[in-house]
């Protein structure tokens, strides 16, 4: 050390001395640099959320809204037998109806091309008032239709009619044959219900996530009401009653990594004991829930016991104090007391399982089905296969549908933690 | 039938708690000296009446169709059976199903339909047994539970000892998840590794997992050397950390140290959204927005790169990454001890020196660890890749490039209909097992590494 004192100041400090003061600009320069850097790296996440929401809503917003066509039907008693009104002719009842604002058109060709302006939805959508209201038979009644996705998609502006016409989706004289009907006054842009009334469909203007909202109730609520009296029942014992010996340990090593195994191997789990050994039904919701429900335990064990940890000693001393066995005092005053907590981690775990996908698909449950389940052993999908099994399909219509779909994820997601934040906030009690 | 079992098995467990209540009631009330609370004697009731039915009716419900189908086979006529495989075994059983669920395709067989009155009969009759087999355990517990009520019996003990017993069996159910991983697993690629010898699974370079449809077909042999899907997959992962690494740290020093109480306020539930959004949202957003950027910009530089580069599914996932080495990047500086923060300010270092010479070098242990979590997360994560990544896989190491990685091949051989007899859905079990080991190991040395870092200033 005997070599160091030349360079360390010795005595007063010559404040004026210019080597001096450059040397404190670089040093301020320095912090100058890494503040812009950390300040440019939050900036970057900020960024890149506002990029990904912002993504999702200017592709998505179209797809709450659907274009229409208001048709006039005359129900014809000779096309729809009273008796039989599933056997109706109501495609036939439709074309005439919709032919009927093109009454120059002959050729059967050009004639089909105008029928496919609507949906193919239109005659299902025409049977059930009939079959709901058999006394419209004869009459003449006015009847809102879906139109398909190419002119759903014109009318809202993604197709664009600038585009040379060997390029474009809709040629000229379907385009003409569209502003006809626009003309007529027909069109109209209602509110898409059926995004949420509606099961899947092949068809865009159809589908909806009747079935996936359905399946993804019935496989949280299994996840619930498995995961969460065991993960309590779990997180008490550990917390209050177990013996400090190496199963504890074990028990405790094996639940920290649990939290971290990779998902999709928990789909490989479900698929090789649920499915393959038990014999289960491949894509229900019931198995897809017992699988989340695995995938929960840890989250809500580990929330349980540091809500069972800050309940302070004094409470669990006086109880002792006057007498309750130790069951007692935590099932009567720990428990309560600790309840806010763990509700928030469970609110939290369930949210998590809400958007899980890649176990999901494992066993089974992105199966294209048209109708959602009845109980939890039917075959459904749930909100996030939906939307993977949307972001697959080749139709135009679909990418705003996937976007709305997400975005309907994104609303029960934020709903469930700020309900979270809400019981914390208001529930929980500082010691 | 089975919901009304269930109801019938609840009916008996609030009966059997009122009935002993009230009879440890009328006990005190004649005199009589109770050890145990009446409020115990119900609940110890309850339990005795509820617990063994309830074990019974879930094991029938897991058992029953197994048993059931195991019966059916035995029934089916020898001539029509013999010398078919599981999987053609399994198609007609699944036929007569849907014949007996009452949806007839076509003209099926006569010996089908006749299987289907059998299936639908054995059916009827395991629900009558059910109902009736809990009735009688449920009432046969309630019986013993209410003839155990004297003024002398340890309630209080018996029902803290069922329900302790409860509990600790709650616990060890994470150790049964773990067994049950592990097992599955095993036991597939056991099964794997008897058909595909283990050596070319782990040294082959060459991933086509084909399987011959008919028997002379040689063509599609299908290879199953593993090597350029974890190739693939480390690519994604590596890009994945170039991006997460320095925006995660960046982040995590300007929020603990530089930011005012207001700006972390804000910036916080940002890193939070980005942790909560859901990865098949990020998948989409890769293919809708980030691979077509990315495509665009290729064309622009005239570089070649592939519709789905590993720069897109890496990218991404570096996204999504970053929130998670910002926490625990945070938690580290956190965990450093303030004695030396302010002996380094004392001294006269800035805030940007006692950062980057004293609190960072300290907190090194806690962000490796952390590191090495968000691997493990990489390389297990498989919405993104599914849905960004490429499906065919190759020995590179370019990013430009289409690479797939371990996830998107288990999701992609099991994704359908499977069968478990043929080495393509066996596959991706065996790779299930590596992918379990590899998270597990490096999950392991991170927790191992960060306790012992706390333990240093603990």
């Amino acid at each position: 050390m005997s070599d160091t004192p030349h360079t360390a100041p010795r005595g007063r400090i010559d404040w004026a001395d210019p080597a001096l003061s450059e040397r404190l600009r670089l040093r301020k320069r320095r912090q100058f640099w890494l503040k812009a850097l950390g300040l440019g790296a939050v900036g970057v996440a900020a960024l890149m959320l506002f990029v990904l929401i912002a993504s999702l809503v200017v592709t998505g917003y179209q797809a709450f809204r659907q274009t229409h066509a208001t048709i006039e039907v005359n129900i014809d008693p000779f096309q729809v037998d009273p008796a039989n009104i599933r056997g109706g002719n109501f495609d036939d009842i439709i074309e005439t109806a919709i032919l009927a604002y093109f009454p120059d058109v002959e050729a059967p060709g050009e004639q089909r091309e105008i029928v496919r302006i609507l949906s193919d939805g239109a005659e299902f959508q025409l049977r059930d008032r009939v079959l709901d209201n058999p006394e419209l038979i004869g009459e003449r009644v006015s009847i809102t239709v879906p139109l398909s996705d190419p002119y759903d998609l014109l009318n809202k502006g993604l197709i664009d009619r600038t585009t040379p016409e060997e390029n474009r989706r809709l040629k000229d004289d379907q385009i003409a044959r569209f502003d006809t009907l626009a003309e007529a006054g027909i069109i109209s842009q209602p509110l898409n219900t059926a995004l949420i009334t509606n099961a899947d469909s092949r068809f865009p203007e159809l589908a909806g996530l009747k079935g996936a909202l359905v399946g993804s109730f019935y496989a949280l609520a299994t996840c619930f009401l498995l995961a969460f009296p065991v993960g309590i029942g779990a997180a008490i014992y550990l917390e209050e009653f177990a013996p400090k010996n190496r199963l504890s340990d074990l028990i405790e090593i094996n639940i920290n990594n649990l939290a971290a195994v990779p998902s999709v191997v928990f789909g490989l789990l479900a698929l090789a004991v649920f499915i393959g050994w038990f014999g289960l039904p491949r894509s229900a919701p019931f198995v897809g829930g017992m699988t989340l429900a695995l995938m929960t335990l840890p989250t809500i064990i580990i929330a349980t016991r540091a809500a069972l940890k800050a309940v302070p000693g004094s409470i669990r001393e006086a109880a002792l104090g006057v007498g309750a066995s130790r069951q007692q005092v935590v099932f009567q005053h720990v428990l309560p007391l600790a309840m806010p907590g763990i509700l928030t981690g469970t609110i939290i775990g369930l949210a998590q399982a809400l958007g899980e996908t890649a176990p999901l698909l494992l066993i089974g449950m992105n199966a294209f089905i048209t109708s959602a389940p009845e109980t939890p052993f039917d075959s459904a999908t749930a909100l996030p296969t939906q939307i993977f099994i949307w972001a697959d399909s080749p139709e135009r219509g679909f990418v705003s549908r996937t976007s709305a779909a997400i975005l309907v994820l994104l609303t029960f997601l934020v709903t469930m933690n700020a309900l979270a934040i809400f019981l914390r906030s208001r529930f929980e009690r500082r010691w | 039938m089975t919901l009304f079992a269930f109801v019938l098995l609840f009916t008996a467990t609030v009966l059997a708690y009122l009935l002993n209540l009230r009879a440890a009631r009328a006990l005190r009330a004649g005199g009589a000296r109770l050890h145990s609370l009446g409020g115990f004697h119900g609940g110890f009731a309850a339990l005795v009446t509820l617990l063994p039915a309830l074990v019974f009716l879930l094991a029938w419900l897991l058992l029953k169709e197994p048993a059931i189908t195991v019966l059916l086979l035995r029934t089916l006529p020898e001539a029509e059976i013999a010398g078919l495989g599981t999987g053609e075994r399994q198609l007609i059983i699944s036929e007569i199903r849907t014949i007996a669920g009452g949806r007839i395709f076509g003209s099926p067989a006569e010996w089908k339909i006749e299987a289907a009155d059998r299936l639908l009969a054995m059916r009827r009759t395991a629900d009558y047994l059910m109902i009736a087999l809990t009735a009688l355990l449920a009432g046969g517990s309630m019986v013993i539970a209410r003839r155990r009520v004297t003024p002398d019996f340890r309630a209080r003990q018996g029902t803290e000892g069922i329900l302790h017993g409860l509990m600790a069996f709650c616990a060890t159910v994470a150790i049964f998840v773990t067994l049950g991983i592990v097992a599955s697993l095993l036991f597939e690629t056991i099964r794997f590794f008897q058909m595909v010898p283990v050596t070319d699974f782990l040294f082959g370079t060459n991933w086509e997992p084909q399987i011959p449809i008919r028997e002379d077909q040689i063509a599609a042999e299908g290879a199953f050397g593993w090597i350029p899907v974890f190739l693939g997959t480390l690519v994604i992962t590596v890009v994945a950390l170039f991006i997460a690494v320095p925006v995660g740290l960046m982040s995590a020093v300007y929020l603990h140290e530089f930011a005012s109480r207001r700006f972390r306020a804000a910036a916080k539930p940002v890193l939070e959204i980005l942790a909560g959004v859901p990865t098949v949202v990020y998948g989409f957003f890769a293919i809708l927005v980030v691979a077509p950027a990315l495509r665009a910009l290729g064309d622009m530089l005239a570089i070649p790169i592939a519709p789905n580069t590993a720069l897109a599914a890496g990218g991404v996932m570096g996204i999504m990454l970053i929130p998670f080495i910002s926490s625990f990047a945070d938690d580290a500086l956190g965990a450093v001890p303030r004695s030396l923060r302010d002996g380094a300010l004392a001294l006269g270092a800035t805030p940007a020196e006692t950062m980057t010479r004293v609190l960072f070098p300290a907190a090194i242990p806690g962000i490796v660890g952390g590191v090495l979590l968000a691997v493990s997360r990489a390389i297990g994560e498989t919405m993104i890749v599914v849905m960004a990544a490429g499906l065919m896989a190759k020995m590179t190491l370019n990013p430009l490039d289409s690479v797939t990685t371990v996830t998107v091949q288990i999701v992609t051989l099991l994704i359908g209909d499977t069968a478990f007899d043929n080495p393509k859905t066996l596959a991706a079990f065996a790779l299930g097992m590596m992918l379990f080991i590899v998270t597990l190991l490096i999950n392991i040395l991170a927790l191992r590494i960060v306790r012992r870092y706390r333990e240093i200033y603990d």
